[in-house]
C-alpha cells in the first residue's frame, strides 16, 4: 500500500467529481448512478464502471450502507492500544485480527513520552463489561499479557462523517462552523 | 438495548454495508433480495437516515489511496473541551471527533488532498489552541473497515 497520501492527484479527473460527489452519500432515487451521473458529467454506466474500476483497485474500500454504531446502542468503542516490540507487531496483529470483535487493527507511530503504544484494536459492543472481558480476551490472544496497554472507552462524540478528500476552497479552513 | 427495528430492516442494516450492487437500480436488487419493493426500500432508508442510524449510503476510501489522513490526539482540560472540540469539529477535514478516557482526550482524523494539508490543518489547530496534537498517521492496516456485524440481541 502506498503512503505517500498523494493519491488524490493521481486519479482522474472523472474519478475525482465522482467521489468527491459521493461525500455525501448517494441520492436515494431509483437510479441513484444515474442521478451521480448527472452532477459530475459522466453517464450511469460510466458511474458504474468507473465505482468497480476504484473498488477493484482498493480506492474504494466498500460501497453501502455506513452505519452509526452508536445510534444502534453500540455505545462501548474501547481503542485498546499496546506498546509491542516492532518486530512482534505482525504476528500479535494477525492473533487479534482473528477475533470477531476486533473490528479494526493497525499500526501506528509511538510518540514517546506521552504515547508509547504502536498497536491498534478497536472494540465495539453495547455493554463496557462485555468489551472489557473482550479486551482481556483479545490481550491473552495475542500473547500481550505482559505489554504496556492502554483502554481508551470513548466518551463524547464531537463529529461522525465520511472523510471529505475532495480539495476545499483556500480559505474554508480559516472559518471553521459549527460542530456537524 | 432491546431492538427496535423489524427483522427486514435487520436484514438491511446488515447485509448491505458493503457491495452495494452496481446495477442501474441497486435499490430494485436490494428489494428482490429482501422480498419487498423498491419503493419500501428507499423509504426505510429515509427513515434510517432521518433517524441517524445511517449516516449516507455511499463509498468508504481507503486512507491513502485517494488522498492523505491522520488521526489526531490532544490532551485538553475539561472545563476547555467543548470549545477547543467545536473549533477543531469545525474543519472540514475533521470527520471524527471523540472525546476519550485517557490524559490524551481529544482523538480525531483529519483527511484532504495532500499530506501537506493535512499537517497545515494539525499547525492551524496547536497554533490557535496552543495544545500540542499528536500525529499519529496510520502505518499499516492489518483489518480494515469492512463493515460491522450487529448484534441484534
Amino acid at each position: 500500500m502506498a503512503l505517500n497520501g498523494s493519491g488524490w492527484m493521481e486519479l482522474s479527473g472523472g474519478e475525482r467529481r465522482l467521489l468527491a460527489a459521493l461525500e455525501d452519500g448517494l441520492p436515494l432515487v431509483p437510479r441513484p448512478y444515474q442521478a451521480v451521473g448527472e452532477q459530475v458529467g459522466l453517464g450511469e454506466a460510466e458511474v458504474i464502471e468507473t465505482l468497480r474500476r476504484l473498488a477493484a483497485r482498493g480506492v474504494i474500500r466498500r460501497l453501502g450502507l455506513i452505519v452509526r454504531h452508536r445510534e444502534l446502542g453500540y455505545r462501548a468503542n474501547a481503542m485498546t492500544v499496546w506498546d509491542v516490540p516492532d518486530m512482534a507487531v505482525p504476528d500479535a496483529a494477525a492473533a487479534l485480527t482473528r477475533l470477531p470483535f476486533v473490528t479494526l487493527c493497525y499500526r501506528r507511530p509511538r510518540r514517546p513520552p506521552l504515547w508509547p503504544y504502536n498497536l491498534f484494536a478497536m472494540v465495539h459492543g453495547k455493554d463496557r463489561a462485555l468489551v472489557e472481558a473482550e479486551v482481556e480476551e483479545a490481550t491473552l490472544a495475542a500473547g500481550l499479557s505482559g505489554r504496556p496497554r492502554a483502554v481508551l472507552f470513548s466518551r463524547r462524540c464531537f463529529k461522525q462523517r465520511g472523510a471529505r478528500y475532495a480539495p476545499k476552497e483556500a480559505t474554508a479552513w480559516m472559518t471553521p462552523t459549527a460542530a456537524s | 438495548m432491546a431492538t427496535r427495528f423489524t427483522p427486514t430492516e435487520q436484514c438491511l442494516l446488515d447485509e448491505f454495508q458493503r457491495d452495494l450492487p452496481l446495477v442501474p437500480c441497486p435499490f430494485a436488487a436490494i428489494a428482490e433480495r429482501l422480498g419487498i419493493s423498491e419503493a419500501i426500500v428507499l423509504d426505510l432508508l429515509e427513515r434510517l437516515l432521518a433517524d441517524g442510524v445511517v449516516s449516507r449510503v455511499g463509498a468508504v476510501i481507503e486512507p491513502h489511496t485517494a488522498g492523505a489522513s491522520t488521526l489526531a490526539a490532544m490532551a485538553v482540560p475539561d472545563w476547555a473541551l467543548p470549545p477547543i472540540a467545536a473549533f477543531v469539529s469545525g474543519f472540514p477535514e475533521v470527520n471524527h471527533n471523540y472525546e476519550r478516557e485517557h490524559a490524551l482526550n481529544l482523538w480525531f482524523v483529519v483527511t484532504a488532498p495532500t499530506t501537506e494539508r493535512v499537517r497545515q490543518v494539525l499547525a492551524e489547530i496547536e497554533y490557535r489552541t496552543g495544545t500540542a496534537v499528536l500525529d499519529l498517521p496510520l502505518v499499516e492496516a492489518f483489518r480494515l473497515d469492512l463493515g460491522f456485524k450487529l448484534r441484534w440481541h
